[in-house]
């Protein structure tokens, strides 16, 4: 971090850069390598850099669109929305940020979860809003993804999640605590009864979320350069008091500690997990 | 043990130091002083009944990480017999963040598990501060198995300020050690009974915190982040950890309230380190009660009714 970030509030600093995925424009900028794309070209290869491999950051329904097949998709728990139980105020009301968060993003909160199909085989696909709130977890994203692996259970098809989130939602308090807990557990359903889940995490997976279904996965994968842990970076410097090695807590170097079995290049998602899938319900190849 | 007093309680030491002064003169000088001294004990008494009858949620915070509470360890000796620690996550180290061991309760064989902070500085660092590495979360998830496979039932014991938050934690996988216990303790087939005796420090509380009957300390916490980690994010400030631990409601009362938890154990007036034999008494008496309780129902139901419960937890419109 250079001196005049630091100067920005916390705030800022995550907001800006990265998030604006896919900005306005015939024209955009690789937040990594700075190259100069035309915007199509960069949609096209799925949000990520033609020239370097970057992976941005994408939204949830952009991911499943990519994800899943055209025909059939139907949302799961679209109806269930957030509610301010706490009447929880820091700076704001958590009621402001949720309405403030819906307007944003679109969406009711931090979780997408669909049935459909990954050429032609049927599954229950979920995918995380980082933009909504940080992709926090309270309650909605824990009965919706809870509601999508009951589907899985019910039909014995596979699931799979794309998380992205900063961890358990604080507004929630601890009722967004035990939404570990309840996706865990119902993850150990599946597990029990040989449903497969893969989990997939993209750029971050930490705190809450990483602790729980995100680490579940029957075969955990993770995109290019990811940041995943449990504590995030800044609290772990603070911590040990010392600098990070480079590349820490990074999808790579989740790879050479073993906390993760593949990383999957976002363009060969489809296939990569299709193929995964099809091995693992034994099914024959595309 | 000299008690040591917290800032909001310093009205009350004030008071106890007079005693004490007194009870010296007293006997230096062998004049009845009794009745002052009574007198005296009495209005501390009423003062400690009035500043613990409206406690805010941060001065219990600190009643929870008060440096005289009891630990687990403290339970363990007092409770149990024949306890017999068992060590090591069999693949990497030994936590000694976190406790466990076969002892017998009453008569009864039981699995005890716990988080245990150190009580001097070298112990301190020792225990790492009740602050577990996935190799603790590793261990507790061996004995859990343990347990299961020889029907005893599992008492945890929760007192940490969270997971480690270190590199080598990070390297060995402290998201997964905590995420897998959640997944094994959800289907494990014996009796889960949690206690919090201090702090519930969020996901490395929780990941031996799922059970069939959960308990609170009354002075005890239980939480998603610490007050100070979510006033350093949502107030940008730490020195706001007063406003977030009130905002997130993290005392005993609340989350009864809240349904989250099961059981409020009453502390000694002045919390639980004011007497440890009534607090010891008094979690000894819990457990038994819930113990039995469990006892009686069929391990299905029991998992039936601890999973039901679990997905029961959110609140949300629709």
């Amino acid at each position: 971090m250079n001196w005049f970030e630091k100067l920005l509030p916390s705030k800022i600093r995550t907001e800006g850069g990265r998030k604006k995925s896919i900005p306005e424009g015939l024209w955009t900028k690789c937040n990594s390598c700075n190259q100069i794309l035309y915007r199509a070209e960069l949609e096209r290869s799925y949000g990520v850099c033609p020239k370097c491999g970057f992976h941005e950051r994408i939204g949830a329904r952009a991911r499943l669109d990519m994800f899943l097949d055209p025909e059939p998709r139907v949302e799961i728990g679209a109806e269930i929305e957030p509610l301010d139980f706490l009447r929880f105020r820091d700076s704001k009301k958590y009621r402001d940020r949720l309405i403030q968060a819906q307007k944003s993003t679109g969406e009711k909160d931090a979780l997408v979860v669909m049935t459909g199909k990954v050429k032609g085989l049927q599954l229950v696909a979920a995918a995380f809003e980082f933009s909504f709130m940080g992709g926090s977890m309270g309650s909605v994203v824990g009965e919706r993804f809870v509601r999508g692996a009951n589907i899985c259970l019910e039909r014995g098809i596979p699931l799979v999640c794309f998380s992205a989130s900063g961890g358990a939602r604080m507004q929630e308090a601890l009722v967004s605590l035990m939404q570990m807990a309840k996706t865990s557990a119902v993850l150990a359903r599946l597990n029990a009864k040989g449903i497969p889940f893969i989990s997939v995490m993209t750029d971050p997976t930490m705190g809450g979320v990483s602790a729980s279904l995100a680490m579940l996965g029957d075969i955990n994968a993770a995109e290019p350069n990811a940041l995943i842990g449990f504590a995030g970076p800044r609290v772990i410097e603070q911590t040990v008091r010392e600098k990070l090695p480079e590349g820490f807590q990074r999808s790579e170097f989740l790879l050479e500690h073993g906390a993760i079995d593949l990383i999957i290049d976002r363009r060969n998602m489809r296939d990569k997990i299709h193929g995964l899938l099809a091995m693992m319900t034994k099914r024959p190849p595309a | 043990m000299k008690l040591s007093f917290l800032d909001f309680e310093q009205p009350i030491a004030e008071l106890e130091a007079k005693i004490e002064e007194l009870r010296y003169v007293g006997t230096d000088k062998a004049v009845n002083i009794s009745e002052e001294i009574g007198r005296l004990e009495e209005k501390a008494r009423s003062l400690t009944e009035t500043i613990f009858s409206q406690l805010t949620a941060w001065q219990i915070a600190q009643l929870a990480r008060h440096p005289q509470r009891p630990y687990t360890l403290d339970y363990v000796e007092r409770i149990f017999t024949e306890f017999e620690e068992l060590h090591g996550d069999r693949r990497y180290a030994d936590d000694p963040a976190i406790v466990g061991g076969i002892a017998r309760l009453d008569e009864r064989p039981v699995m005890i598990i716990g988080h245990q902070k150190g009580r001097d500085t070298g112990e301190k660092v020792r225990r790492n501060f009740g602050m577990p590495r996935p190799e603790g979360y590793r261990k507790a998830q061996r004995l859990m198995e343990l347990a299961e496979r020889f029907k005893l039932p599992i008492l945890t014991f929760i007192d940490t300020p969270g997971a480690y938050p270190g590199v080598g934690a990070e390297e060995r996988g402290q998201s997964e050690a905590i995420a897998r216990n959640l997944m094994v303790l959800s289907q494990l087939r014996t009796p889960i009974i949690c206690t919090v005796i201090g702090e519930g420090g969020s996901g490395g509380a929780l990941a031996i915190g799922v059970g069939d009957h959960v308990m609170m300390l009354e002075y005890s916490t239980y939480s998603v982040i610490s007050p100070e980690g979510c006033a350093s994010i949502l107030w940008k400030s730490a020195s706001r950890a007063p406003d977030a631990a009130e905002a997130m409601g993290i005392t005993s009362k609340r989350l009864k309230l809240l349904n989250l938890i099961d059981q409020v154990i009453p502390e000694p007036l002045g919390g639980a380190h004011r007497d440890i034999d009534a607090t010891i008494a008094a979690v000894r008496q819990a457990l038994a009660e819930s113990l039995a309780r469990l006892d009686s129902k069929r391990i299905d139901d029991l998992l039936k009714t601890r999973y039901q419960r679990i997905m029961n937890y959110g609140v949300f419109k629709g």
